[in-house]
């Protein structure tokens, strides 16, 4: 590949740089505008995406583990505990430790990150859906089965509505803390934002950090923005004022 | 990788690695904690007084709560990174930045724990004739201490997890084998691994029976396993903060 | 739903407006527990009336109410609604044709007040718009505006959510309902003005009830029958009020209704079901001769003056007249009037605070209906037969 057209490259390469922005000229800066532009759409872009996609992944699965748990210590009290236990092992965990503990099973691959950045959202889901579902008062759920409701309609139309609030509290302290995570995934595979912040540690010009980091930084107070939008949007009883 | 037997050789031979570099790993071990001391005892002396006093004023909520948000949103790596651009590289770049992601649990859960301190045990306090200074000392804070704990087991667990990646920004603990694979190879990365686990684990374990330890008994009988759970926003008066261990 | 009602076809559902409901031999047992919870219940509430089950805490009143729709299932005898047994019926299903109110209401905080209300309607699968004019009709009923209908239960007073729970059990127009202190967390104020509500709407709606309370007074107040349980889960006594405060049963029930039983049971009568006395009346105008004369016939020192509508202005001592023509003038004003709805109770304490002296009473349009003594109230309260 390297002998692919060696005669017909005739720029000068400057790798360390990107391509011949202004910052070459200036590379004690501390922050160049510029480089950012220059390498949105071959740098900064298809990290961004990366990452977001790393995290929707991990989220999903993360969620899906979670609330099957959840729904099952719901009606068996005895299974909390230990999962509770096996999942704080997991969340203690150090991350740079626990992708690399996970690498002789899976290898240097998204497989890799996505395993570890799944277990660091196990405790939190199952935690707050556990929670939301403990505090439906126990009136309301008498109520709801001395009307007629089944078991299944009772966890459909009362006990989920009404845990909402916390699983949606949950979601956004697991979303936040993945895409916070998702940086040191790059020691295992060379994907999202943790690439170019990375590499922005192997050089003197600090611009490409900086920028991956902030966008890092922002994605993170965006999404769980959004996610309080959404939760508003779907719970409007939880806003009215009380009297 | 991924075949049974191989799986079972690499930690094999990073048990192997560990035995076979004792003093390295234990001095390692020890750099890496006093990066944690420093940064805790910066961090403990800055967060814990403010916190306790804003809790007990019952003012600057929406700071005291929300700092630790933002805290989480921090991706370590990237503070790191960020201290190298300003601070350029070495043990105190590598503090202040532990600093600052140690501040925002404790804080959060300091103000949280006299904040929510039972409004009925303080005016009880103050009817038999308590100075401020003695409600603070006498009631609120024994009744904080669990809660103030919990955020200093989270900060400390946080800070042991992200000193590894002290060694990106020049200064050293544990994770100088990890980040180094083109020297000390999968075992020796594994073998580090391990032992920054086992020390993370170890950490959580020995703050959870201190926090235990400091619980008055009186609050101990039906709490249930001393812990979070994170209620919904708005309700959130005993919002504790943990945070994956970056 | 039901296939086996499709014969029905009055009200909004195939249910019966109401169902009498038997107990036979009914027991219940924890395993584990020493006694028995319930023992050996044993009556029969007719259709389209309030049974009200009262005692101590602990006697299995709300264990007994919950075996009714299964919440609790029976261990031995039978409970028959619309003599058919409970335990032959998917509990689901049971339930949804049985109205359900509780002490705590339990309203869905997540749903709205008129999707509260449709709750039964929908699991029994009605369409969207005879939900809709259901849920209009309910809140009706029980004194909503329709507005409410789109407020959360977080918005509303305890006494409005009150209202939505009994509207929310009604919605399917079930033929029984069960009532857990289902005003036991009002304030006594609001308490009694929902009571009343209540047993207005019940006349019109006419369901059977079963109500349990721990309120003697409420239960005497509320109930057609009353069963008095007593620990152990055993009937103490079922009787209509009037027979419970007249005759109590045993010493159990003498206690637990109070040694003022006398008392309450005038609650139960009002000065309409009495025969009132005619009392000497003399009318404005009316020659003094002639009212000093009729005084002396009756053997009284007072007469009542009227005006030319019969309406009483006043009571005149006799000793003030001084042969002059009657006049409201000479009167001392009445300090309280009774009306033909006014309790026994209330009669008796406006006559001991009047020093004695009769009650005056009226008909709806303010003309005199006759007096009540003291002698007339203690005669009513002698036991029947």
């Amino acid at each position: 590949m390297a002998f692919a057209l060696p005669l017909a490259q005739s720029d000068p390469v400057i790798p360390e740089f990107g391509r011949g922005s202004s910052c070459v000229r200036d590379p004690d800066a501390l922050f160049c505008w510029g480089w950012v532009k220059d390498n949105w759409s071959d740098t900064l872009q298809p990290a961004l995406l990366q990452h977001i996609a790393l995290t929707l992944i991990a989220i999903g699965i993360g969620s899906a583990i979670a609330f099957s748990l959840a729904l099952t210590a719901h009606r068996r009290g005895w299974l909390t505990t230990p999962v509770v236990v096996v999942t704080g092992f997991l969340y203690t965990i150090p991350s740079l430790a626990l992708f690399q503990l996970l690498v002789p099973f899976t290898g240097l691959t998204r497989t890799t990150a996505e395993i570890a950045l799944v277990s660091y959202t196990l405790l939190i889901l199952f935690r707050n859906m556990l929670a939301g579902l403990a505090a439906v008062p126990a009136e309301v759920r008498d109520a709801a089965i001395g009307m007629g409701m089944t078991a299944r309609q009772l966890l459909w139309k009362v006990e989920l509505p009404l845990a909402l609030p916390a699983i949606f509290a949950g979601l956004r302290i697991a979303v936040v803390t993945v895409i916070s995570l998702a940086t040191i995934a790059v020691f295992v595979v060379n994907e999202g934002l943790g690439a170019p912040i990375y590499n922005g540690l192997q050089q003197t010009f600090s611009t490409e950090l900086i920028a991956a980091g902030g966008l890092c930084v922002l994605l993170a107070l965006f999404s769980d923005a959004l996610l309080v939008l959404l939760q508003r949007a779907i719970s409007p009883w939880a806003r009215v004022a009380r009297r | 990788m991924g075949a049974g037997g191989t799986t079972m050789n690499d930690f094999t031979d990073a048990f192997r690695f560990i035995g076979d570099n004792v003093s390295l790993l234990w001095h390692l071990t020890l750099d890496h904690l006093a990066l944690t001391g420093a940064a805790m005892a910066i961090a403990l002396v800055v967060a814990l007084p403010l916190g306790v006093w804003l809790g007990h004023l019952h003012r600057g909520s929406f700071v005291a709560i929300n700092i630790s948000n933002i805290g989480r949103a921090l991706p370590s790596l990237a503070l790191i990174a960020f201290g190298v651009a300003l601070l350029g590289i070495g043990f105190v770049n590598v503090m202040v930045a532990l600093v600052v992601l140690a501040i925002p649990p404790m804080l959060t859960n300091a103000y949280v724990a006299v904040d929510g301190v039972d409004p009925d045990a303080v005016e009880a306090a103050q009817g038999m004739g308590m100075t401020p200074t003695e409600v603070l000392l006498r009631v609120e804070l024994p009744l904080a201490l669990p809660l103030i704990f919990a955020g200093v087991r989270t900060a400390v667990v946080y800070v042991i997890a992200t000193a590894t990646l002290a060694p990106l920004a020049g200064a050293s603990s544990l994770g100088n084998v990890i980040v180094d694979q083109a020297t000390y190879r999968l075992p020796g990365v594994l073998g580090a691994a391990i032992c920054v686990a086992v020390l993370a684990l170890v950490a959580e374990l020995s703050f959870a029976l201190l926090q235990r330890a400091v619980t008055p008994r009186g609050l101990r009988a039906g709490r249930r396993d001393g812990e979070e759970a994170v209620p919904p926003p708005g309700e959130g008066r005993r919002v504790l903060v943990r945070y994956a261990n970056s | 739903m039901n296939s086996e009602n499709t014969a029905q076809t009055e009200g909004p559902t195939a249910y019966p407006s109401a169902a009498p409901l038997e107990f036979r031999h009914v027991g219940k047992r924890y395993p584990g527990a020493d006694g028995a919870a319930i023992e050996d219940l044993s009556f029969e509430v007719p259709a389209g009336e309030i049974c009200v089950l009262v005692g101590p805490s602990g006697c299995g009143k709300t264990t007994a109410m919950r075996l009714v729709n299964r919440m609790i299932d029976l261990s031995s005898g039978e409970i028959l609604l619309d003599g058919r047994s409970v335990n032959d019926r998917k509990p689901a299903e049971l339930r949804r044709e049985i109205g359900y109110v509780i002490q705590q209401i339990g309203l869905f905080p997540h749903q709205t007040i008129a999707q509260n209300i449709a709750t039964v309607p929908k699991l029994l699968g009605w369409d969207k718009r005879r939900i809709a004019a259901r849920v209009t009709e309910l809140l009706e009923l029980v004194g909503l505006p329709a507005e409410m209908g789109a407020r959360y239960p977080s918005q509303l007073s305890g006494g409005q959510r009150q209202r939505v729970g009994v509207a929310r059990a009604l919605a399917a127009d079930p033929p029984l309902m069960l009532m857990d202190e289902p005003f036991g967390a009002i304030d006594p104020i609001n308490r009694e003005r929902l009571q009343d509500e209540f047993l207005r709407l019940q006349r019109e709606i006419r369901k059977t009830i079963v109500f349990v309370t721990h309120d003697i007074d409420e239960a005497i107040k509320m109930g057609d029958r009353i069963a008095i349980m007593r620990e152990g889960g055993r009937l103490a006594q079922y009787a209509t009020p009037d027979e419970l405060l007249a005759a109590p049963a045993d010493e159990f029930v003498a206690k637990f209704v109070g040694a003022d039983r006398g008392l309450k049971r005038l609650t139960l009568s009002h000065l309409g079901d009495i025969e009132l006395t005619d009392g000497v009346v003399v009318k404005v105008g009316d020659p003094a001769e002639e009212a000093r004369r009729r005084a002396a016939d009756h053997g009284v020192e007072e007469v009542v003056v009227l005006d030319g509508g019969e309406k009483p202005l006043g009571r005149l001592p006799v000793a003030r007249l001084n042969g002059q023509p009657v006049s409201a003038d000479d009167a001392d004003p009445l300090a309280a009037i009774g009306g033909r709805s006014t309790s026994l109770r209330d009669a008796l304490s406006l006559v001991v605070a009047d020093r004695n002296r009769p009650l005056v009473v009226v008909e709806d349009d303010g003309r005199l209906a006759g007096l009540v003594s003291l002698e007339l109230i203690s005669d009513a309260l002698r036991p029947p037969g």
